[in-house]
């Protein structure tokens, strides 16, 4: 059996997580509520061999999918030309098409540092994303889906949708870049 | 036939959702060998990506 306040603690962690993926709180706290509930009814499931934590995200993702799956398409989107255009990043990169600075290894961060870090970062990076493309990240990178079942949810082409994590990755690079740099200079 | 690093940079996305097609895998390896600026940003993007796998488990 899971306790109550065992389940409480893991509240905000996956209110954050279905935030990340779907960028309405009340939509997010339907998703999540839908979990504490099948987590409850389905706590004998739960052998302990894993953390409740990793137990209790699994059952949300598949949720998540699930959402994706039937109401991908409903959602009210920018338009997809200012989307798949990469040329905020023409600052990065000469005329010729090199890097303008060099890019600097990461020290410090650990890979275990950065995915507890990953959801900070990621929340604040991805205000500043339109929203198809923190979605198509969140699809790819979080939870693992193939680019076809990301074309098909987000109803868009395979080109697209390359662009679209070419410029989340190009985004949240420089998010965990400004933030162990500052890190490194305090 | 050569790639600048900002092809380079959309190549190194693009491969680590599917396979890239022989002729720009070999571009792109090409590039690799004689650039540092692009080989960190390939590293970063796979730390990236670990890292997101990592939190989407709940690890």
């Amino acid at each position: 059996m899971i306790s109550h306040a065992d389940l409480e603690a893991e509240l905000s962690y996956l209110q954050r997580y279905a935030l990340a993926q779907l960028r309405d709180r009340d939509a997010a706290n339907e998703v999540v509520q839908e979990t504490v509930l099948a987590a409850l009814e389905s706590g004998d499931s739960f052998n302990g061999k894993s953390s409740l934590r990793t137990w209790l995200t699994s059952i949300l993702r598949f949720k998540l999918v699930d959402r994706l799956r039937r109401k991908g398409k409903e959602v009210l989107f920018e338009s997809l030309e200012d989307e798949t255009d990469d040329s905020d990043f023409d600052g990065l990169f000469s005329k010729d098409g090199h890097w303008q600075d060099k890019i600097k290894a990461w020290s410090g961060p650990e890979e275990s540092l950065m995915s507890r870090q990953f959801w900070e970062v990621f929340e604040r990076c991805s205000e500043l994303m339109p929203r198809r493309t923190a979605m198509a990240f969140v699809m790819r990178e979080v939870m693992g889906l193939d680019i076809a079942e990301i074309c098909n949810n987000l109803d868009i082409t395979a080109t697209n949708c390359s662009v679209l994590l070419y410029r989340a990755r190009m985004s949240l690079r420089e998010c965990f870049e400004i933030r162990w740099t500052g890190e490194a200079r305090a | 036939m050569n790639i600048n690093c900002r092809q380079a940079s959309r190549l190194i996305s693009q491969g680590l959702d599917q396979p890239l097609n022989q002729w720009d895998h070999i571009r792109l390896r090409v590039h690799l060998w004689m650039c540092g600026n692009c080989r960190q940003f390939s590293h970063q993007l796979q730390v990236l990506q670990q890292s997101a796998r990592k939190a989407g488990r709940g690890e």
